[in-house]
């Protein structure tokens, strides 16, 4: 029987099972799934709604950073500033709220902050050449030292007028008793996955991060894209800067330090390459789930905090291990 | 009428004169094998006619109308397109992806326009009937044969109305069946009144292919012929100057 068109058309390489078996971002979810299961049954504290309101909430700023930072890392991208950036967004606000000014104003400025920083790396990056690496290190420096000298690095904790509207922002629920970070992580999520894969936009950051050189001569416009890609990243930093304000109810200019290091494994531990061409708005939010779940457990299982370094490292490099087996699988 | 005419067109870089007087037309369904050692202008010509680079003399007209270009993209808009020698292909994007990467089909209204993936699918996956390949749309190139990435980068060009496509060493990395393929590829865009100039090393292909060769030596042109009235030794001769020229 001859094939028709329709059938070359409809013909997909693997069925929804083993493509589901084949992705790094199902097996992290699993991972989660059982580590939640098992401390469900191990101890007592763990599902309490208290903790769970806890963990998810924690998870939040995080997976929140990580979403705009999968963005850059598909394009094979890295951006180092995002803590520092998170943190001069945070203390902007909380400044120009201090000083006077309304919530609106102080939001205004602190997402103008951020963008003005994702610009400049961009541009930098874009335009002039410049390894990503490098800049975004310099900016790392850069971004948390002027947090200092806008705070005269003091602890700002009085917000002016707006005071309470901002903790509500950033503590209340007001959904269903879902904790608001939460909440905003979602719309978030969606919106970059919305983005990453039905907008033209995305697919040319896949495209980018593939083959930039072909992207380049098939009439992509590279260089704009690379600037927008930090933008939203220092954006996401940024937007969590503020929510994490508002809960915390205080900023500290060591806020966000050492984040992007936490950011990066959460992209990497769900499916993102760092060489760029592959990531997911899932995986990010699932990344950054087993992070905060196995950073949650250690305590609750009573184990010395000084493990966490190890548990956390060791699952970034078992999240790769699977993706390398199933590429050597297929280079054989 | 000629759909491309080339008249006495030169560049050079400073002091280098990559591409001296040279002039040609192109008919439409025709395939012409351009041809020359390494360094003899091939390249530089082809990437004029692409829009890379701007001709340092000369004029070229595009049916008759005079052709300007500054950015390969208006190249396109003309009808001109290329297939690079290294395919400019995404791996990790799915065959339709990349036909259509640059010029993604959308459906919706204004901000909420989204990607047309079942249009694309299908146009793509016509396209690759047409071609008589048996790339599927959604599979990832990644994964794929020479010919099939061939095919690929084939079907680019067939998106819009092209009128010439300009194919750089179409063959030169890929396996004798894949050779074939691509062969045929070249044929079926010929057969649709598309002209195609076939950058080639490769004497066999040439002469397998094309209708007629233009074989360049340091800048110049030194042959224009049919391939019925010349021969691989002839074409061998006036690469390496062992002939001087011919009419």
């Amino acid at each position: 029987m001859a094939v028709t068109l329709d059938q070359t058309i409809a013909q997909k390489q693997h069925t929804f099972v083993s493509r589901l078996f084949a992705n790094q971002t199902f097996w992290v979810v699993i991972a989660v799934i059982l580590a939640c299961l098992f401390l469900s049954v191990a101890t007592d504290s763990f599902a309490t709604s208290k903790n769970i309101f806890n963990i998810t909430r924690n998870v939040t700023f995080v997976a929140i950073v990580a979403l705009g930072m999968t963005f850059v890392i598909i394009t094979g991208g890295i951006d180092l500033s995002v803590g520092s950036v998170l943190c001069l967004s945070s203390m902007v606000l909380a400044v120009t709220m201090h000083a006077g000014y309304s919530i609106e104003v102080g939001i205004l400025a602190s997402i103008a902050t951020a963008l003005a920083i994702g610009a400049f790396n961009g541009m930098l990056i874009a335009y002039l050449g410049f390894p990503p690496f490098v800049v975004t290190l310099g900016m790392l420096s850069v971004a948390r030292s002027l947090a200092m000298v806008a705070s005269n690095n003091t602890v700002v904790f009085q917000f002016g007028p707006d005071h309470q509207k901002l903790l509500a922002l950033g503590g209340g629920a007001w959904v269903f008793g879902i904790a608001n970070p939460v909440l905003y992580m979602i719309i978030l999520a969606l919106i970059t996955g919305f983005i990453l894969r039905l907008t033209k936009f995305g697919r040319h950051i896949f495209a980018i991060g593939g083959n930039e050189h072909a992207a380049t001569l098939t009439g992509v416009p590279v260089k704009q894209i690379k600037v927008v890609v930090y933008m939203i990243s220092a954006l996401s930093a940024g937007i969590a800067g503020i929510i994490q304000t508002g809960w915390l109810g205080a900023v500290t200019t060591n806020l966000g330090n050492g984040m992007e290091l936490q950011v990066i494994a959460a992209t990497v531990i769900g499916g993102a390459n760092l060489a760029g061409g592959v990531g997911t708005a899932l995986g990010a939010v699932v990344g950054a789930a087993l992070i905060e779940v196995i950073r949650n457990s250690l305590g609750l299982l009573g184990i010395n905090a000084f493990w966490q370094g190890t548990f956390i490292g060791g699952a970034i490099i078992l999240a790769v291990l699977f993706d390398r087996i199933r590429n050597f699988r297929r280079s054989d | 009428m000629s759909v491309l005419e080339l008249a006495n067109i030169s560049k050079h870089f400073g002091a280098i004169q990559a591409v001296n007087d040279v002039s040609f037309s192109l008919e439409a369904g025709e395939v012409v094998g351009l041809m020359g050692d390494n360094g003899a202008g091939k390249s530089t010509l082809v990437k004029m006619i692409a829009g890379n680079f701007h001709p340092s003399h000369g004029t070229m007209r595009l049916d008759g109308k005079e052709l300007v270009l500054h950015k390969p993209a208006e190249a396109r808009q003309h009808g001109i397109e290329i297939v690079h020698q290294d395919l400019a292909l995404c791996n990790n994007l799915t065959a339709a992806a990349n036909v259509y990467l640059g010029r993604e089909l959308r459906r919706g209204f204004g901000p909420l326009r989204i990607l047309d993936y079942g249009a694309m699918y299908k146009r793509a996956g016509q396209l690759f009937a047409e071609l008589k390949s048996e790339t599927r749309p959604r599979d990832l190139v990644k994964q794929m044969s020479g010919g099939q990435r061939q095919a690929v980068a084939i079907a680019r060009t067939m998106l819009s109305q092209a009128k010439i496509v300009l194919m750089d060493e179409p063959t030169a990395a890929i396996s004798v069946r894949q050779v074939a393929e691509v062969l045929n590829l070249i044929r079926h865009l010929r057969d649709q009144g598309i002209a195609v100039v076939l950058i080639s090393h490769r004497m066999p292909d040439v002469f397998d292919v094309a209708d007629r060769v233009i074989v360049m030596r340091r800048g110049r042109k030194v042959a224009d012929k049919k391939i019925a009235s010349s021969s691989p030794e002839e074409v061998t001769g006036l690469i390496t100057g062992a002939i001087e020229q011919v009419a």
